[in-house]
Parts: C-alpha cells; sequence; structure tokens
C-alpha cells in the first residue's frame, strides 16, 4: 500500500538524447494516491509500457525519481519494491500446475503453506479457475494463461500497487468485460493502487476513477472520463476521447472576439485578456460534436454552412459540415430534424474551447 | 456413404523412398547378408542362421568392450551436458563480447576427429606437450601410454573438449529464444536465480538438450579415431571401446560373418537406447 510520486521523472533509451523526441518519458510530475484505480491511456508507442517498468524497477529512469510513501526507490529492484505487474502477453511457468503458478510469489516470499492454499483458492474462485487448478500450465489456452498471470500479481495483498499492461488483449471481449468487472471488484474488496494500462478509452473508462491520458511521452490530462470529456485539456485528449473525436479549427484573435475569416466568434473577456497576455495570434479552436448546436431555422448566433453528409448510427446521427474548408462533425438526437443541404449551426460558449500551442487555455469564470 | 480411395499421393513418396534405399536400405542388407552365411570365397558359402550372432551375443571381449562403452558415454554425457549448460548461461549476450564468445567457443568443433586425437596425444606428453609438463611439475605421475586410467581419462578429456562447444551452442541458442518479459515476470514475482533456472530456463531448454544428448549419445557410442590415435585401443584394452573392437574383427581378423553380425547388434542397441530416452522424456513432459 502506497502513494507513488513521479518527481521530474524523464527516461530515454538513447545514449545520447539531443532533442525532445528521443525521450520516451518527457519530463513529467505525477502522484498515484494510495488506493485509487487508475488508467494509463495513450496510443502505442507512447510510452506506458515504459513508464510501468520505471514504476516497477524493471527499467531505471535517466532522469529524476520514483518514490514510495515519499521514500525513494530508484536504487531498489522490483524484487524489493514488492508491487505487482501483469503483462500483455501471459507469462505461465509451463512445467508448473496451475496451482503452484499462483502460488510461486507466496512462496518466494516464504509464506506458510496453510496461508498459500487458503490465498490461491480464494484468486482462483475470483478468476474462475477453481477447475483447473491441478492441471499444468504449459497445456491452457492464451485466455486461460493470462488469468493464470493475473492471479500471481493478485495473490499478494502486501503490495504497494498492481500495475497492469495492457493485460487483456489477448483475451476474447465477452471475457474481457468480465475480467475488468473483477478486477474492479477486487479493487474495492482490497483497496490496493491498480494502474491499468491500455489504448481502449472504453476499458479505461470502465476500470478506472481517473484516467490520466498519456501522449508523446507525457501525461497531458490526469482526471475523471467526464473531466477529460467536457474540458480537455489538451488537443490529443479532445481528439483521442470521445467517438467522433473533438473538431478542431484555426483561428486569429482580434482585440475583441475570434476570427474564422468572415465569421467571428464573441470570446469571454476574461479569456480574451489571457490570450492577449499570452500574446496568442494563433490559436485552435475545440468544440465536441455532442456540443455543437444544429438549429432548425435561421438565427442571429448561426452560422450557416454546407451540410457534407449524414450518417445514421442507430440511435443518433453524425452530421458532417463544411465550415471554412474543415470538415466538422455534430451530433444530431434520434428525433433531431436532418437539415438538407445548408444546416445553421452554433457553437455554444460553455463549450468552445481555445488550445494555444495545443494547450488548453482556461480562465475561472465566476 | 462411400469414401473415394485415391492413391495416387503415394507416388510422391517414391523419391524419398529411393534415397531411402541407397543411403541406408540396401547398404544395411548387405550386412544382414553377410551376418547369416559362412563364405569362403566368392563361390563358397553356407548359410549359418543366427550362429554367428551367438557367437557375437557370448563373446566375453565383446561384453567388456559394451560395458566400458556405455561408462565411458554415459561419463562424457554426464559432464558434457551440465558443463554446455553453464557455458551457455555465462556466455555474454550482448555486443562484441556476444560474438567473440561465440567464434571462442565454436573453435575445438571446427577441429577434425583425428586432428584432436594428435593434438592431445602431443599435448600430453611430458616431454613436449605442455598439460604433460604441467601435470608432472603438479607431482602427478601422468603417463596415457602406460597408465591405463590416464588413457581413460584422456580420451574423456578430448571428448568433453571437443563436444562441450556443442551443447552449449544448442542451450546458447535455446536461451536467446526466451522472451525478456519471462525474466521480468519472474523478478515480479521476486523468483531466485536458481529458481529462474529451474521453472524458465531449463524448461525452455528441453528441446534442445534432447536433441544435443541423442547426438552426443550416439555419437560416443561410436567413438573410434581418438583412443585409436591416442594408444589405439590401449594400453592393454583400456580404452578398446565398441567401434574398435569391430575393426579389430572386420579388418583385423576377416572375420566378416560375425563382425556383420556385431554390427547389426551394435546398430540396435543404440536404436534402443534412443528409443528409451526419448519416449521416456516424452512421456514425462506430458504425465506431470
Ligand atoms: N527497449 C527499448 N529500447 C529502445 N527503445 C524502446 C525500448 N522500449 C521501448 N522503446 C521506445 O520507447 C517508446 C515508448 O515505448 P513503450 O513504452 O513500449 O510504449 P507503449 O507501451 O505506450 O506502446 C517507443 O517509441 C519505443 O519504440
Ligand atoms: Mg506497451
Amino acid at each position: 500500500m502506497a502513494e507513488i510520486t513521479l518527481n521530474s521523472l524523464a527516461h530515454t533509451y538513447s545514449d545520447n538524447p539531443t532533442k525532445p523526441e528521443d525521450y520516451a518519458i518527457r519530463e513529467m510530475q505525477h502522484i498515484w494516491h494510495q488506493g485509487g484505480a487508475y488508467a494509463l491511456l495513450g496510443p502505442s508507442g507512447c510510452g506506458k509500457s515504459t513508464l510501468l517498468n520505471i514504476i516497477s524497477g524493471l527499467l531505471e529512469p535517466s532522469d529524476g525519481e520514483v518514490l514510495f510513501d515519499g521514500k525513494r526507490v530508484n536504487e531498489l529492484k522490483p524484487e524489493e519494491r514488492n508491487i505487482a505487474q501483469v503483462f500483455q502477453f501471459p507469462v505461465v511457468y509451463d512445467t508448473m500446475t496451475v496451482y503452484d503458478n499462483l502460488a510461486f510469489p507466496l512462496r518466494n516470499i516464504g509464506v506458510p503453506e496453510h496461508k498459500i492454499r487458503s490465498k490461491v483458492l480464494e484468486v482462483a474462485e475470483i478468476l474462475e479457475l477453481s477447475d483447473q487448478l491441478k492441471r499444468k500450465a504449459k497445456g491452457l489456452s492464451a485466455d486461460q494463461k493470462q488469468k493464470v498471470s493475473m492471479g500471481r500479481g493478485l495473490v499478494r495483498d502486501d503490495v504497494s500497487a498492481i500495475l497492469f499492461d495492457e493485460p487483456l488483449t489477448v483475451i476474447d471481449p465477452q471475457l474481457k468485460w468480465k475480467l475488468r468487472r473483477k478486477l474492479k471488484q477486487i479493487h474495492e474488496q482490497f483497496n490496493i493502487t491498480m494502474v491499468y494500462v491500455t489504448h481502449d478509452q472504453l476499458e479505461a473508462s470502465t476500470f478506472a476513477d481517473k484516467i490520466a491520458v498519456m501522449y508523446q511521452g507525457q501525461i497531458v490530462q490526469f482526471g475523471t472520463p467526464r473531466e477529460l470529456f467536457e474540458n480537455p485539456a489538451h488537443t490529443f485528449v479532445g481528439y483521442f476521447i470521445g467517438s467522433p473525436g473533438m473538431n478542431f479549427i484555426d483561428a486569429t484573435v482580434t482585440e475583441k472576439e475570434l476570427s474564422f475569416g468572415t465569421h467571428t466568434l464573441p470570446l469571454h473577456p476574461l479569456l480574451l485578456k489571457r490570450l492577449q497576455d499570452m500574446d496568442a495570434q494563433q490559436v485552435k479552436v475545440g468544440i465536441r460534436p455532442e456540443f455543437v448546436h444544429v438549429w432548425d431555422g435561421a438565427n442571429d448566433d448561426a452560422f450557416l454552412v454546407d451540410v457534407d453528409f449524414v450518417e445514421d448510427l442507430g440511435t443518433y446521427k453524425i452530421l458532417t459540415f463544411n465550415f471554412h474548408g474543415i470538415l466538422m462533425k455534430a451530433r444530431l438526437s434520434e428525433d433531431q430534424k436532418v437539415p438538407q443541404g445548408k444546416a445553421y449551426v452554433s457553437f455554444p460558449e460553455q463549450w468552445t474551447k481555445v488550445y494555444v500551442n495545443e494547450f488548453l487555455v482556461e480562465v475561472d469564470h465566476d | 456413404m462411400t469414401k473415394v480411395e485415391n492413391n495416387k499421393a503415394w507416388w510422391l513418396v517414391l523419391p524419398v523412398f529411393l534415397i531411402v534405399a541407397f543411403s541406408a536400405i540396401i547398404p544395411l542388407m548387405t550386412v544382414v547378408n553377410y551376418s547369416v552365411q559362412d563364405i569362403f570365397d566368392p563361390y563358397t558359402r553356407y548359410f549359418v542362421g543366427t550362429e554367428w550372432f551367438k557367437q557375437v551375443m557370448t563373446d566375453s571381449r565383446l561384453h567388456d568392450a559394451l560395458i566400458r562403452q556405455f561408462i565411458y558415454s554415459f561419463t562424457i554425457l554426464a559432464i558434457e551436458i551440465p558443463l554446455g549448460i553453464a557455458v551457455a548461461l555465462m556466455m555474454p549476450t550482448k555486443g562484441r563480447g556476444a560474438s567473440l564468445a561465440l567464434i571462442l567457443v565454436a573453435i575445438p568443433l571446427l577441429i577434425p576427429w583425428n586432428v584432436v586425437g594428435t593434438i592431445w596425444q602431443i599435448f600430453g606428453r611430458a616431454d613436449i606437450g605442455l598439460f604433460g609438463a604441467m601435470m608432472a611439475e603438479l607431482g602427478i605421475n601422468y603417463n596415457y601410454a602406460s597408465e591405463p586410467m590416464h588413457a581413460w581419462l584422456t580420451v574423456v578429456l578430448m571428448d568433453v573438449w571437443h563436444w562441450t562447444p556443442l551443447v552449449a551452442l544448442l542451450c546458447y541458442s535455446g536461451l536467446r529464444a526466451i522472451p525478456e518479459v519471462y525474466y521480468q515476470a519472474a523478478r515480479i514475482d521476486k523468483a531466485s536465480r536458481w529458481a529462474v533456472f529451474r521453472y524458465i530456463q531449463l524448461p525452455k531448454l528441453t528441446n534442445v538438450l534432447i536433441i544435443g544428448v541423442l547426438l552426443r549419445f550416439m555419437d560416443s557410442f561410436m567413438i573410434y579415431t581418438e583412443p585409436f590415435v591416442l594408444t589405439g585401443g590401449g594400453p592393454g584394452t583400456s580404452t578398446t571401446f565398441l567401434s574398435q573392437s569391430l575393426v579389430q574383427q572386420a579388418i583385423g581378423q576377416f572375420d566378416l560373418g560375425p563382425a556383420a553380425a556385431f554390427s547389426l547388434v551394435y546398430f540396435l542397441i543404440i536404436l534402443l537406447v534412443c528409443w528409451v530416452f526419448y519416449t521416456t522424456i516424452m512421456n514425462m513432459q506430458k504425465d506431470k
């Protein structure tokens, strides 16, 4: 049980890094609180596994510190950190039975055999492996093997945290869903810090209370699924979370508003002031398809745009329209009128986000 | 329901059958032919049935050679297999050291059998050989030409020096095939170095070790050149193994009938031992 702090942490695999791209982890500051269920979400190659291996001690970071409960653990080997990690592809000890596989981490730390027995049976029960305990691990199917791998992570209840590195990749979708629920249950029951790595936003939001979105070696936002959806702190979060992702349009900041060529959009005075202080002229404006307002008729706030096409996705429709040469999407509810050829759309101020250098510019509205 | 019988595909096996026939079956049948006849000259021959086999099976010189042979083969297996594994575990895996180690380890494999015999014959002499001189320095009266035990040990040493690298290279390739994540998982599970060997490395080496044991068993069971070059099978009969006895009989005494029967028995022993070993290992893997 521990709080895990990453202090000015950075890592490079290169011997003589020169540019930021040489870093698999770019300098970051982050805290995983004790007892949280976290997801680490990001595209392939963004550094998720690297970060996890640094936390568990399999990899030594090139810069910065890892702290467990405020104590520096950089020099501690994984064996000494008391941490469990489950890998993307199943690792089982072929010649051992399922029972011995699950008992292995406990035997290595000298837990008495009767305690091992009850713990192994308990974990096997949760993972539905009870009837497989006497089988050799070698003959198991890929998803059973992965359950065994996960089981080895779950038997030790003294661990500081359990790290899962895309553990359900090899598992079929139905079982995937069930296992994720199980993990969640285990988390609630034992209150162990869990960090769950995935590149699937749905998986992240069903497992975690808080999601860290990672992009190019940085954690660009750490928040609840709702925060990530409503207030993306980085354009990547807007684009990666939600389906379809956020719309982005380039805009210029004028003396009193945002301008997209012929169209303009009023800005909150505080935000305008902030942008002027930052001397930001070129900005990106982001709005989620869910928040684009599509009107039935002409209106003072609405822009007239060309409709490109409409996709019917059953319970809702996605309208694609052309706004200053940029294709944007809007979500139409089931009962909403479908515009033909032309449409009137507006961007409610509350949901219109402004990004400078890909990061959100925020002001207190109160 | 009627099943359409189409056996034309069997013709595809014909080339393989022909090759095997010429390379193995026909030569072997010649030997079988000799083993059941007493031949004086090309026109005078008698069918003797199992006469030669009986003679071979009761020949006490051959019994002794067979026992020596088994002791020898098991000795070198007992040394070469663990030593080969140990060498493979110690070989560096990355960088220049890895290639260098591979070359160094492989060198003995490139030397022909009779050269190995010659090398050790000279190397072991107290007057002109480094090894012999070293032993003499240490106060050991080492002399393979007169001491049976010394000759025997020298042949063992020669084989270990010549063939441990084969086992080591096989194991090295087996070890390289183990994904890094297994070692990572073992560290997370707090496995000891021994447990890593016992539960990760050894299981993954099983297949290459089976090949290694079979190759080394068959090869050592047929050992001929090295003792022949070193002492010609002596002193006495201390390094006279089965091949040596066979050659003495076939060429030295020109007893082709008994020699042919002997060859067949020899062949069957090797086949039997390999089969027993292989099926035992396979069953062990299946059961538990
Ligand atoms: N052992 C390694 N040596 C060199 N580069 C590596 C190594 N492992 C990962 N990388 C690089 O570091 C970056 C992050 O990789 P990784 O942490 O595996 O990403 P993820 O798990 O998010 O897919 C990638 O660009 C990858 O190519
Ligand atoms: Mg990864």
